[in-house]
């Protein structure tokens, strides 16, 4: 009798080991980021340097909770904040856009048959895996003829267009059974109509965590705008923060919590639908 | 007749649902990618056709390392990140208790940004890391983490502990998805544990673990972006990847030969993923 619940509960333990590992470095971010500028150049102002025998000083409670860095960087100086709407400004057209366009693509892929479908959808695929640099050049080429660099627009235009939405959304999209699209047929429904009233509420956790997963790779993105925006103050936060740790490493921890905020707040609202989102997806391939 | 015209209505239903995506799709990456092909077998910008762009390319000892480092690391790393959540999803599937916290703090690395991952990595891994400080305390020499062998070791644990929740959720809805009468009968029959595993779970999870293993390759190329804010455009030998080898050509304007690498990359990519379907395919077939 007793036995029946020790086996479980040494599995849950195991796994709240590995849970707790997974968090270490999120914590330390939050708990850093109340200590003082001191007290940060005291514990890690050792960083980098080599002739030193002094080691970092790993601490998990502040001496003193402080909101000094909060402070510096919310209200002393715009500049962040400034760089902040900077990213809101890349990341929110792509997010929008690629799941608009993705939606109308991946019911086409779903939901429709036409000659050529799965050769067109192997080349999204196939796009979908490639690395940013097998994509660069072309990217790159292309925004010089279209006038884009240095201009936002050489970054959220390719955004839009990636295949990755497609490919997400037209899993949700072979999971609408077919009886549900012949009925609307029968019901004299044009494919405008079945895709707004049949298909599109039923791919919304699709949607949902389409969003979330874009957000989270477009609000983190380095390389597109380090080699498609010369100009530093169109630069977004993503690749500022990489430079403050050198500059200003005393404040860098509250930037890091503040730049953080919005993707775990999303995901933290967003969490079932994202859930259920990825499940979905990976049911049938 | 009236067939014909039911298709040809589907057809033009398609294409104007596809339109927007496809007029994008084409002008920012099939089109300039097909430019780039053409480029990587031209001697300069419009000049003649040649195959010295793929000669030097193959030739070059920096190309050639970090064809291999990127190929192992894909090699090394993607089946230890399929192996580790496929591990832990088992785990989670059975009895446990504060399932869905866990589930959360798996998937929780996943957004957290680039850059404070960089900061926890370099109070780790650092010369005067934290990681150094406990071996100091037993007695050990420190090791240089990011600028020795032991690079590769610190760039997979990250890109492990970044995925893990995703691929562990993936296979939690694989392994929900198996009907339980399989293990009931499995039971009847007197098949043991291990029987059990690889015969019923595993077997019905390939579809899951193709998924799986789709998005760990496609994941394990984004871990450049921590390699680079970490160790810059030239890290130790042993993390030198093709993604730096390509931002570093592209940077010295050699439009030809990172065209002929990406072209090189892209076929290497295409032809892993064919063997991937292929062996889906196989592994489909013997499951009905």
């Amino acid at each position: 009798m007793k036995k029946e619940w020790v086996t479980p509960l040494l599995r849950s333990l195991l796994l709240m080991a590995v849970a707790v590992l997974l968090l270490m470095p999120v914590v330390l971010t939050v708990v850093s980021s109340f200590m003082t500028e001191r007290e940060i150049a005291a514990n890690y102002g050792m960083l980098g340097k080599t002739d030193t025998s002094v080691f970092v000083n790993l601490k998990w409670i502040p001496d003193w909770v402080s909101f000094q860095q909060y402070n510096k960087v919310l209200i002393a100086t715009p500049k962040f904040l400034y760089l902040f709407w900077n990213s809101v400004y890349l990341v929110a057209p792509i997010i929008i856009g690629q799941a608009s366009v993705a939606t109308l693509a991946a019911f086409a892929f779903g939901k429709l048959v036409f000659p050529g479908r799965e050769g067109l959808f192997f080349l999204y695929l196939m796009t979908m895996l490639m690395p940013f640099q097998v994509t660069l050049v072309p990217n790159y080429l292309m925004a010089d003829r279209l006038g884009l660099l240095n201009h936002p627009g050489s970054i959220i235009l390719p955004g839009v267009f990636g295949a990755f939405g497609v490919f997400l959304l037209r899993q949700f999209m072979l999971h609408i059974h077919s009886a549900y699209i012949e009925a609307a047929k029968m019901d004299g429904a044009g494919y405008l109509r079945i895709f707004l009233s049949v298909a599109l509420p039923m791919v919304k956790p699709g949607i949902a965590a389409l969003l979330v997963l874009l957000f989270v790779d477009y609000w983190n993105m380095v390389e597109q705008p380090l080699i498609f925006l010369q100009d530093a103050a169109m630069q977004p936060l993503s690749v500022f923060l990489s430079r403050l740790q050198k500059e200003e490493f005393g404040v860098s921890f509250a930037v890091s919590v503040v730049y953080m905020m919005p993707m775990v707040l999303l995901f933290l609202s967003a969490e079932r639908y994202f859930i259920e989102g990825i499940q979905l997806s990976g049911v049938k391939g | 007749m009236k067939l014909h015209r039911l298709a040809r209505r589907e057809l033009l239903a398609a294409l104007g649902f596809l339109a927007p995506s496809l007029a994008g799709f084409s002008v920012f990456y099939l089109i300039p990618f097909g430019q780039s092909v053409l480029n990587s077998f031209q001697d300069r910008l419009g000049g003649s056709f040649t195959l010295s762009n793929y000669k030097e390319l193959l030739l070059s000892s920096s190309f050639q390392k970090a064809a291999s480092n990127t190929f192992w690391f894909t090699a090394i790393s993607v089946p230890i990140l399929v192996a580790v959540s496929l591990m832990l999803a088992l785990l989670l599937n059975q009895r446990v208790f504060i399932r869905n916290w866990l589930r959360t703090a798996y998937v929780l690395p996943l957004v957290v940004p680039v850059a404070s991952i960089v900061l926890v990595w370099q109070i780790l891994f650092d010369w005067n890391g934290a990681l150094n400080a406990v071996l100091q305390h037993f007695g050990h020499s420190r090791h240089d983490w990011m600028k020795s062998e032991w690079a590769g070791f610190v760039i997979v644990l990250v890109y492990v502990w970044k995925n893990i929740g995703y691929n562990v959720i993936l296979f939690l809805a694989g392994l929900q998805n198996i009907p339980d009468p399989y293990y009931e009968i499995a039971d009847l029959e007197g098949a043991g544990s291990v029987r059990k595993l690889f015969g019923i779970t595993l077997t019905y999870l390939t579809p899951t673990t193709f998924l799986v293993v789709l998005m760990s390759v496609l994941n394990s190329f984004k871990v450049f972006r921590e390699t680079y804010l970490v160790a810059g455009a030239y890290p130790h030998d042993r993390i030198y990847m093709m993604q730096h080898y390509m931002n570093n050509m592209f940077l010295s304007l050699d439009i030809q030969k990172v065209s002929s690498a990406a072209v090189f990359m892209a076929l290497c990519i295409t032809a892993l993923v064919l063997v991937l379907f292929r062996t889906e395919r196989i592994f489909r077939s013997y499951m009905e």
